[in-house]
């Protein structure tokens, strides 16, 4: 799991006026992980040690002159490298003290940046998109340079990369609303021209970021609708179009991220590693809609791993130098240490699976693209063919993905159903919820009940609100409804002999109660005039059994309270006398789990009706058909209580005879009688 | 099979005396023990850990520091004298006066040819261990202070010699050392008053570590014999091991590692030694404690069971079954109770409370070693090492005589018995041989001396008379039981040596069976009369005792009869006692052995079916003593170790709850 460590002040800034921008216009890496090298937008470049927050060296240039490029560092030569108004190119030593003595130079156009990284010579790129190494653009400071951007187009960010066999400078541009990447090799010189693809209209990228792994280069950034965006460039890249033509750069969504109320404005993203980024200017998702959170997502699982609040107004600023965060906010620049551990599920579930050979990994591709197609009849030979082998365990992130292929196609088309198919694979235990969060309501829809219930037994994770929505559509069943569901259930009642266990001793004597012991008034009524309720099982057998698959699902009591409250009082009301029932049942019956296969524990049936009574108690004791069953439960929780109470006093008199025997003394001298047998 | 009543007892205020020091001999495996008063005991650690010798302590005599010098003993004490010890006669053989003040440490070299002693004036005295004395060899530079501790490097004699003065360690005035070991690889180990254990280069004098293992002193060190692990014993009553361990895998840098740390003292721990396999300490609290270290002995063995012992392996109650009398040996007098009565049957009040007759001051200053009450109760006898002394008491009025003229074969006892119908005194006397003396009104006749032909010098340390006069059997410490016909005054029989030692005998009333328990749990039946093992002794071996019976940790240490029920054997360790009826079938090894509980739960005809002959009761704990009188009332004997504790000083340290 990633985490954020307690940041500390590095220094302070002076932001402009008019506070849009932070005043850092760079912080850049020095000669190891504990320097860095600010520029400020004025005048100053200053070389901080980190951990001791305190300024080494600080070089300011003349009054009037300005900074127009951050200062890098040089680690070859020892050499920081600025560049003034604009064309003037600085470059001094650690041990210069006035900058005016150092070497500079006067180039012909204007420099958008002077870029240098570890194993790379420092590389300008100029505003109008031409690219020169240092060396050899000093070796003729005034030699003519081109023109390589159109009219109207700008550099919106830049950056430089260094791999195994080349260097790259990289670079965005806007014109007129399209943003176009240009990837500049250098030694020997190719330049390519990508087109990034529109969002919404009007949206700019916030930020970029690039890195490189596996020979490819990656581009992270940031819309200010909160999507995160991937593109992937190969290192050895297309065979470069002379025409200048822009090829569409292909896009990947790596995340969604909340954006509260509002686009985002002053915001960043960074990418750490290959599966954790870093946004700044993002809400935290469970903390309302204010912007000031720096929090570190891990995109491989979508899930939020740290996230802080920055106090104070945050610009947009982020960089990532050896585990530390640098981020302007407010009046300071602060650095917030990071660590991102490599995560993945199967790790923390213990369990490294071994990758799958590729001929295995094909034949999923392949029955997956045929459920894309193929008629219902196809795909169930297709899932029995899969489900035939024997290392389906190993399948289980591959049979996820079915899955949900099967899933979304039967939600885009409403004449396909595969019931039998879906219900094998869940029978499979490889499915979870997360996997295919739209199967178990899709079963409602179809009125599969029979899928339900196998997702309701074999998936660890159903959310409480799907759980409420179960409850829901089980104890308003129609009739008709649970016909349907029983023809279904004798067609696949098959070897697995899936019916769960119910617990009342003979299914025939409940059925003749009416299968459709829904929700209708007449009943209610009648149930509640009958004296005593607690023989008769309110609802029918199969809503019976499928009442108690909802009542064995985990849950957390907060989580579903809300969800309960959407239950009619009717609903609840018939819920409860079949929860009533239940309870009665056990407390007569010695061992009435012995019954059934699967029949909820009697703790199960009591946090139940609690959780019932919580959230429906108002109702409960308005509704006067509720009257009855609760004078009943009461008086019948009363007895419990009187029973426990009673067994309590019992306890504390065995307790005393036990301390009686315990505290015999003896004293000097007795005389007993012993007896050996 | 029956009821008893039981007098139980609880006024012996028995109390052992501090342990101040120890020393083992690895070669004989026996552990020389020395107490606060001057006794020493000798613990044979190759024979379940039992006592075997007793030496009685003496006034003024307080043994600072034990040493074994091959199968010698020395002690040397705060009396100022280096004393040997006569082992066959449980007795000191001569004592040397050192002439340096108080002598806190006696050390004897690995070749047993010298003997340093240090000496409260500072100085180390060196003797020449020769084959029947010590002889002064010369004095060490005498140092500023007195000479707490001192050590023998383990190397070879001519360097030991040479190094003997570097090895000291003296008492300031801020810390004392009180303890130090020498290695050979010239380390040197120390234990001081600061609660320091601290680790010096020998070679430069340089401290090398220091651990800090206790707010008080460190008392005591011990390193086992390879080097690799060592004990210090604290003031907190607990004891730190440390190893001399590798922090890397290559097993070089070794170091010394605090590693364990036991709490099986309430107080001081005075005393250690390290075995091959555990840890020996003793200290204030009386208690010898063996603690195995499971990483040297197999797991879940007797072996590594940890053992305490706070009683001595023999009695010191003597009872007269006819009189209903109890004879309490303490160290420097005896007591004479007489039991209570109650009324009839019952849940028994008592009636007549017990009450102590006599209370009898020992003369000299040497401690009482054995004493003995005749079965009537007009006899009472006791020894020293030195003197002997026989009375004659009336019970009726209370009164006590002493029956001046002893014959002069009567000096010394190692063991004392009377014959049933207290006519005769039974004594047994050097190598192994038994003084027979009549009792006659008003005088004692020397009758003879029973021998023994193996010619053995071991002490006799259990006698017993048979109810019908007609036999003595006597077992020794060389582990030899002998038996002796009274009638012809001559050897009868020798019955088969075993390898352990036994610690109890007796003779059974009418088929004048010897039933023997050795101190590796073993129990032997022998007949008399065919001269050899019984059909039943014989059962028993072949099937095997039960493991539970075997891995009792305390000595049975005594044996009797019950006249009602010939086939009923009854006797008593530690923590219970047992009636063996020999007419049941023994126990098997998945039988449950103590099954007392269940057969009680269980309805009269069940019980047959699982009753076994091993009849145990754990009712009573603590007992000193199991006896039957004559009209069939046992009389138990218990002293609470909780009462031992209640009377030992308060502790350094207590633990207590929210602190």
């Amino acid at each position: 799991m990633a985490a954020l460590y307690e940041g500390y002040t590095l220094c302070g800034l002076a932001p402009a006026q008019n506070q849009s921008n932070s005043g850092v216009l760079g912080v850049e890496a020095e000669r190891d992980s504990d320097h860095v090298v600010v520029t400020d937008s004025t005048r100053s470049v200053t070389l901080y040690k980190v951990s001791d927050q305190k300024p080494l060296s600080s070089w300011t240039v003349k009054q009037g002159q300005t900074l127009t490029c951050s200062a890098v560092y040089n680690p070859q030569t020892k050499e920081y490298v600025a560049v003034s108004d604009g064309k003037v190119i600085r470059i001094w030593k650690q041990e210069h003290l006035l900058l005016d003595q150092a070497f500079k130079a006067t180039v012909s156009a204007d420099v958008w940046r002077v870029h240098c990284v570890a194993g790379g010579e420092p590389v300008v790129l100029f505003k109008r998109g031409a690219v020169r190494l240092l060396d050899a653009l000093l070796s003729a400071p005034q030699q003519p340079i081109e023109e390589v951007l159109a009219q109207e187009e700008s550099i919106r960010w830049s950056t430089n990369i260094v791999t195994e066999s080349q260097q790259f400078a990289i670079f965005t541009t806007e014109q007129k609303g399209d943003h176009f990447l240009y990837l500049q090799r250098l030694n020997p010189n190719t330049l390519q021209r990508y087109r990034l693809e529109r969002e919404e209209p009007g949206l700019s990228p916030l930020s970029f970021s690039a890195s490189y792994r596996d020979k490819h280069i990656r581009l992270l950034y940031l819309y200010p609708n909160g999507h995160v965006y991937q593109s992937v460039v190969s290192e050895r890249g297309l065979v470069t179009d002379e025409g200048g033509q822009a090829f569409p750069l292909p896009r990947s969504l790596l995340l969604s991220l909340p954006v509260g109320e509002g686009l985002l404005e002053a915001a960043s993203a960074q990418a750490l590693d290959e599966a954790h980024i870093a946004v700044v200017g993002v809400p935290h998702p469970s903390a309302g809609s204010g912007k000031d959170f720096l929090c570190i997502w891990n995109t491989n699982f979508q899930t939020l791993q740290a996230g802080k609040e920055i106090a104070g107004k945050i610009y947009g600023q982020l960089w990532s130098f050896w585990n530390k965060l640098f981020i302007p906010h407010g009046k300071t620049l602060s650095v917030i240490p990071y660590e991102c551990p490599k995560s993945s599920l199967a790790s923390a579930l213990g369990k490294m699976r071994q990758v799958k050979t590729e001929g295995e990994l094909e034949q999923i591709c392949s029955t997956a693209t045929t459920f894309d197609t193929a008629p219902v009849e196809e795909v169930q030979r297709e899932v029995d063919l899969l489900l035939s082998r024997t290392d389906i365990q190993d399948l289980q992130p591959s049979l996820g993905q079915l899955a949900s292929t099967l899933v979304s196609r039967t939600l885009q088309d409403p004449a396909f159903y595969t019931p039998s198919s879906l219900a094998q694979l869940v029978h499979t235990r490889c499915l979870c919820h997360s996997v295919c969060p739209d199967l178990v309501l899709l079963a409602l829809e179809r009125k599969d009940y029979f899928l339900c219930q196998l997702c309701l037994q074999f998936f660890p994770d159903i959310p409480e609100a799907i759980t409420c929505a179960c409850l829901k559509a089980f104890i308003s069943l129609e009739p008709d409804g649970v016909s349907f569901m029983e023809t279904l259930i004798a067609r696949e009642r098959g070897p697995d002999g899936l019916l769960n266990g119910f617990s009342p001793t003979s299914a025939a004597e409940y059925r003749s109660d009416g299968l459709g012991g829904g929700g209708t008034r007449a009943q209610q009524d009648e149930e509640m005039t009958s004296p005593p309720p607690e023989q008769i099982c309110p609802v029918g057998l199969h809503k019976a059994v499928l009442l108690n698959e909802v009542l064995q699902t985990a849950y957390s009591d907060s989580f579903l309270l809300p969800h309960l409250k959407d239950l009619s009082s009717q609903q609840v009301v018939l819920f409860l006398q079949y929860l009533q029932f239940l309870y009665l049942k056990y407390s007569q019956d010695a061992f009435p789990q012995t019954h059934g296969l699967r029949s909820p524990s009697l703790s199960q049936i009591l946090d139940w009706v609690c959780v019932l009574l919580d959230a429906h108690f108002t109702v409960l004791v308005m509704t006067p058909e509720a009257k009855g069953l609760l004078v009943n439960l009461h008086s019948f929780v009363k007895s419990q209580v009187r029973l426990v109470s009673e067994l309590g006093k019992i306890e504390g008199s065995l307790q005393e005879l036990n301390k009686m025997t315990a505290k015999k003394d003896v004293g000097q001298y007795s005389i007993e009688i012993i007896e050996l047998f | 099979m029956g009821e008893f009543k039981v007098h139980r007892v609880r006024f012996f205020d028995y109390m052992p005396a501090a342990i101040r020091a120890m020393a083992f001999n690895r070669r004989t495996e026996r552990l020389a023990l020395a107490r606060a008063d001057g006794a020493l005991e000798i613990f044979n650690f190759a024979d379940n850990y039992f006592q075997e010798k007793v030496i009685p302590g003496q006034d003024g005599r307080a043994v600072e520091a034990l040493c074994w010098v091959g199968r010698r003993l020395f002690s040397a004490g705060l009396n100022g004298e280096i004393t040997e010890y006569d082992l066959e006669n449980l007795r000191p053989r001569y004592t040397v006066e050192a002439y340096g003040g108080p002598i806190w440490t006696i050390s004897g070299n690995d070749q047993g040819t010298l003997l340093a002693v240090g000496c409260e004036d500072g100085t180390v005295k060196m003797f020449e261990v020769l084959e029947d004395r010590i002889q002064f060899q010369r004095n060490l530079d005498r140092q500023k202070g007195r000479i707490i501790s001192l050590c023998w490097h383990p190397s070879a004699s001519l360097i030991a010699i040479q190094l003997g003065p570097e090895l000291l360690a003296q008492s300031s005035s801020e810390v004392v050392v009180w303890s130090i070991a020498f290695l050979s690889d010239h380390t040197i180990i120390s234990g001081d008053s600061a609660g320091k254990v601290q680790i010096w280069d020998g070679l430069t004098g340089t401290l090398a570590r220091t651990h800090l293992v206790t707010k008080w002193d460190v008392l005591a060190l011990s390193v086992s014999q390879d080097e690799s692990s060592l004990v210090a014993g604290t003031s907190e009553g607990t004891v730190v091991q440390f190893q001399f361990l590798s922090s890397t895998l290559d097993g070089q840098n070794k170091d010394w590692v605090r590693t364990r740390t036991f709490k099986n003292h309430s107080h001081d721990v005075r005393a250690l030694v390290h075995t091959e396999t555990a840890v020996v300490s003793g200290g204030m609290d009386t208690q010898l404690v063996v603690r195995p270290l499971l990483d040297k002995v197999e797991k879940n063995t007797q072996e590594s069971a940890m053992r305490k012992m706070a009683f001595p392996h023999r009695s010191l109650v003597c009872c007269a079954k006819k009189a209903g009398l109890l004879l309490f040996q303490f160290p420097d007098h005896l007591e004479l109770w007489r039991l209570g009565e109650s009324d009839g049957h019952g849940d028994l009040p008592v009636k007549r409370k017990p009450e102590k007759l006599i209370q009898l001051k020992r003369k000299g200053e040497d401690h009482i070693c054995c004493s003995a009450l005749s079965p009537c109760g007009g006899w009472l006898a006791y020894s020293t090492v030195t003197s002997f002394r026989l009375y004659r008491l009336q019970n009726n009025t209370i009164s006590i005589t002493k029956v001046s003229k002893l014959p002069k074969d009567l000096r010394s006892a190692h063991q004392l018995c009377f014959s049933t119908d207290s006519s005769r005194l039974f004594a047994s006397s050097i190598n192994s041989s038994v003084v027979v003396v009549a009792l006659n009104q008003p005088e004692c006749k020397y009758l003879h001396t029973l021998k023994p032909k193996s010619g053995s010098r071991e002490p006799v340390h259990l006698l017993f008379a048979s109810e019908d006069g007609k036999w003595l059997a006597t077992a020794n410490t060389a582990c030899e039981v002998q038996v002796y016909n009274l009638d012809k005054i001559k050897l009868h029989c020798t019955v088969p040596v075993y390898g352990s030692c036994p610690t109890a005998i007796a003779i059974h009333p009418t088929s004048s069976n010897l039933v023997v328990v050795h101190a590796d749990q073993q129990i032997f039946e022998y007949s008399l009369v065919q001269k050899e093992y019984t059909e039943w002794s014989r059962r028993l071996q072949k099937q095997g005792l039960h493991s539970l019976w075997l891995e009792r940790d305390t000595p049975i240490t005594h044996v009797t009869f019950n006249p009602k029920h010939p086939a009923h054997i009854i006797l008593h360790d530690m923590f219970m006692f047992c009636v063996i009826d020999q007419s049941l079938p023994l126990p098997e090894a998945k039988t449950r052995l103590f099954n007392q509980m269940i057969l009680r739960s269980l309805p009269e005809p069940m019980r047959i079916l699982h009753r076994h002959a091993f009849k145990m009761c754990k009712t009573f704990q603590n007992l000193m003593c199991v006896r039957l009188l004559e009209d069939h009332s046992l009389v138990v004997v218990e002293r609470p170790l909780l009462d031992i504790m209640s009377q030992l000083p308060a502790p350094v340290r207590q633990k207590r709850f929210a602190t």
